[in-house]
């Protein structure tokens, strides 16, 4: 060890990957896993969102799985949950989509209306 | 790198160790790969989370979830039903065992939110031999700032303002005694770590080698720094298998990155850490009788002064410290003095780590800033007194402490109100007893210990001891004489003030204080031929209550003495000449038929 600089880049490189356990209040992005959410494809899009925010070095958003929430017929379901709790709903997801999110509503924090819940029901 | 959505944490302490948890990450790792999720999950062996009465535990990240009793035929359905579909296995989950609200995750836990962890930070949170982990928790950093922007003077200023007291039993000023070391002109100096846990009861110090060996490191880097030395040992006693595996990877891993070594952060710091192993010896716990250990010599204490600051380990100044102790001290040079003071009371500065075990629901180690009472430990995180009895006293500080009854149970802990109980903090071991617990039985136990381990090198110690242990055997199997409790007292006096070393002068603690406080019991049996509990044999009879008697006879098969004697439809007989007094037909009698009369 030869200087507290280096000493910063081993710690940078690890806390990506322990990140999660110290981090309470991040962004949470939530993917639907049931049977039904899996049957329509939800497992790439969850990859999906694991490679962007690898890509990116985003540390503070935790991808992770849930249950059927009744709405079947829109899997792929995904939640954004920001730190205040605040929550979208994004469906019919696919990996295209699941990039556009990370870049647009992660990163920047403009949400993607035209993928919400709200915009599929009023089609 | 490769990112995970999710970290299951497995304990890998040495409770649950030998409650299988090492079975269980093997079930884990096959069925992830079973269900292909290798690349999605990880599994992450960590140190001890402090709950061990509920262990094997495991905690899955991001969401904090944490299974509690988790059998290896658990793991399936975790896997396929947390892992791979997202769902909790609410059975399993902390907390749902006893009421229906369901926990969710660690934070909720009344066990954990009471507490604030900072001597046990990491454990249950990294891996403790992946040293990047410990980095990415902000290890390290403290002995970078240390040594690149702060002088030995300022590093020792900042433990005396932060008033951290030495964990280990005295309560001594740890800022104090590393200026002590420093003011010193020596060749060679040494810094020490105590790890030669060795109170009944108590095991904060293996789970901070286990859960996170690096702070230690640290911390005797930091110390070496501010007192001038580059040699450090760390003596550990050798039934801590895992705490010796786990830091000496540590000490290697340190190595290879150049945090132990020559020119450590660029600078001309050089330090180096090695591990002497115990064998186990109590007194071996008392500073000087630990360095002539480490000398190679057994381990005998020796006078005061010198102290060891001026001549400790081959003569040369040495500075002892705790486990605990260090691991406070990389955070109380990240976050400051004035942080670390602001936690606990007037004198008892930061957090304490407690060993809670005894009669008590959650058996575990909680971590409260000094001041906390009693009750809050015991009934708020430790989950009160099992079936309902009731709370009775706490014993604190190991064979050199004392009892605090229940009258006391809203006294804030400290170093100085618990000396002023007639206790003392010691390493932070607390044992619980309810109304079944007889006190002149604890002191026994307890001066039993200290007979076995007194070194003998000292008189009061080797002979006084016994002495009163003979005399608490006689009064415990109802041969108790008049004057036995005055002669007590007078033994106890003299050996606390004659005997060598800490050892022998605290021993007769635990004797004085129970007599403080529950001198009645210690009457009840030498004046009455009571033991008000019922624990001392000799004074105590099962007996069967010929009216709830349903003259079944399970207590004859299980009667070990083949004492019962009975027929059917007439109430069975214990024949107390021969009464073994074990017990075995009480637990057994379907009707509650038997009780013990005292």
């Amino acid at each position: 060890m030869k200087s507290l600089a280096e000493l910063e880049a081993i710690r940078n490189k690890a806390l990506g990957e322990v990140a999660m356990r110290a981090n309470k209040d991040g962004i949470r992005i939530v993917v639907g896993m049931a049977t039904c959410g899996i049957a329509a494809g939800a497992r790439p899009v969850m990859n999906v969102f694991l490679e962007e925010l690898k890509k990116r070095n985003l540390n503070n958003v935790n991808v992770t799985m849930t249950g059927c929430i009744g709405v079947c017929r829109l899997e792929p379901v995904v939640e954004v949950i920001d730190s205040e709790g605040n929550k979208v709903t994004y469906v019919k997801m696919d990996a295209e989509k699941a990039a556009r999110v990370v870049a647009e509503h992660i990163v920047n924090g403009r949400v993607c209306v035209d993928y919400t819940i709200g915009a599929e029901e009023n089609k | 790198m490769q990112i995970y959505r999710a970290h299951v944490l497995v304990c890998g302490g040495t409770g649950c160790t030998s409650s299988s948890s090492v079975k269980i990450m093997q079930e884990l790792e096959t069925q992830i790969a079973n269900n292909k999720l290798e690349n999605e999950v990880k599994v992450v062996k960590t140190g001890c989370f402090g709950l061990c009465a509920e262990g094997p535990i495991l905690v899955v990240y991001p969401e904090g979830s944490m299974y509690t009793m988790v059998q290896v035929s658990d793991i399936k359905e975790i896997v396929e039903e947390h892992l791979l579909k997202g769902r909790l296995v609410k059975r399993l989950l902390a907390g749902n065992k006893e009421s229906e609200n369901i926990t969710k995750s660690l934070e909720g836990v009344d066990f954990f939110s009471r507490q604030m962890r900072i001597a046990l930070r990491n454990c249950g949170v990294i891996n403790p031999e992946v040293v990047e982990e410990y980095i990415a928790f902000d290890g390290y950093k403290a002995l970078g700032k240390v040594l690149t922007e702060m002088t030995p003077e300022q590093v020792i200023d900042t433990m005396k303002k932060s008033g951290l007291r030495g964990r280990g039993g005295g309560g001594f000023p740890t800022g104090l005694k590393w200026e002590f070391a420093a003011k010193q002109v020596a060749d060679q100096k040494y810094v020490c770590c105590n790890a030669d846990e060795g109170d009944p009861g108590a095991f904060m110090d293996r789970s901070v080698l286990e859960g996170d060996p690096h702070s230690l490191i640290e911390a005797m880097a930091i110390a070496g720094y501010a007192i001038g030395s580059n040699q450090g040992y760390v003596y550990v006693r050798a039934e801590y298998p895992i705490a010796v595996k786990r830091l000496e990877i540590a000490i290697n891993q340190a190595r290879e990155y150049g945090l132990l070594g020559k020119n450590i952060f660029g600078t001309d710091f050089e330090f180096d850490v090695e591990i002497r192993l115990g064998a186990g010896a109590f007194v071996c716990g008392e500073e000087t009788a630990l360095m002539t250990s480490i000398e190679g010599n057994r381990g005998e204490p020796r006078p005061r002064p010198p102290f060891p600051a001026v001549k400790g380990l081959w003569q040369k100044p040495t500075i002892l410290n705790n486990v605990e102790t260090y691991a406070n001290i990389p955070v109380i040079i990240l976050k400051g003095a004035e942080w670390f003071s602001s936690i606990g009371t007037e004198k008892s500065k930061g957090t304490k780590v407690f060993a809670i075990g005894g009669k008590i629901n959650n058996t575990g180690l909680v971590e409260v800033p000094m001041g906390t009472t009693l009750r809050e430990v015991v009934f708020d995180i430790g989950g009160g007194i099992p079936k309902g009895k009731q709370f009775k006293a706490a014993q604190t500080g190991g064979p050199s402490g004392g009892c605090i009854p229940a009258s006391h149970l809203d006294t804030p802990i400290d170093y100085d109100s618990l000396i002023q109980l007639g206790s003392m903090m010691g390493s932070g071991g607390l044992i619980v007893m309810d109304e079944d617990t007889c006190m002149v039985d604890i002191a026994k136990f307890f001066l039993e210990f200290t007979v076995d381990e007194s070194c003998g090198k000292c008189p009061p110690c080797r002979i006084g001891t016994k002495r009163m242990l003979e005399i608490l055997e006689r009064i415990t199997d109802g041969k108790g004489e008049v004057g036995d409790i005055a002669k007590l007292e007078v033994l106890a006096k003299n050996i606390k003030a004659s005997a060598l070393c800490g050892l022998g002068q605290t021993a007769p603690n635990p004797v004085l204080s129970t007599l403080h406080y529950f001198k009645d019991e210690y009457m009840a049996h030498v004046n009455d031929r009571k033991c008000p509990a019922g624990v001392c044999k000799s004074m105590m009879q099962y007996v069967i209550s010929a009216e709830k008697c349903k003259s079944c006879g399970i207590c004859t098969k299980v009667c070990p003495a083949n004492c019962i004697k009975g027929e059917k439809k007439v109430p069975y007989v214990i024949d107390q000449d021969k009464c073994l007094k074990c017990g075995a037909c009480m637990e057994k009698c379907p009707f509650k038929a038997i009780f013990k009369n005292v």
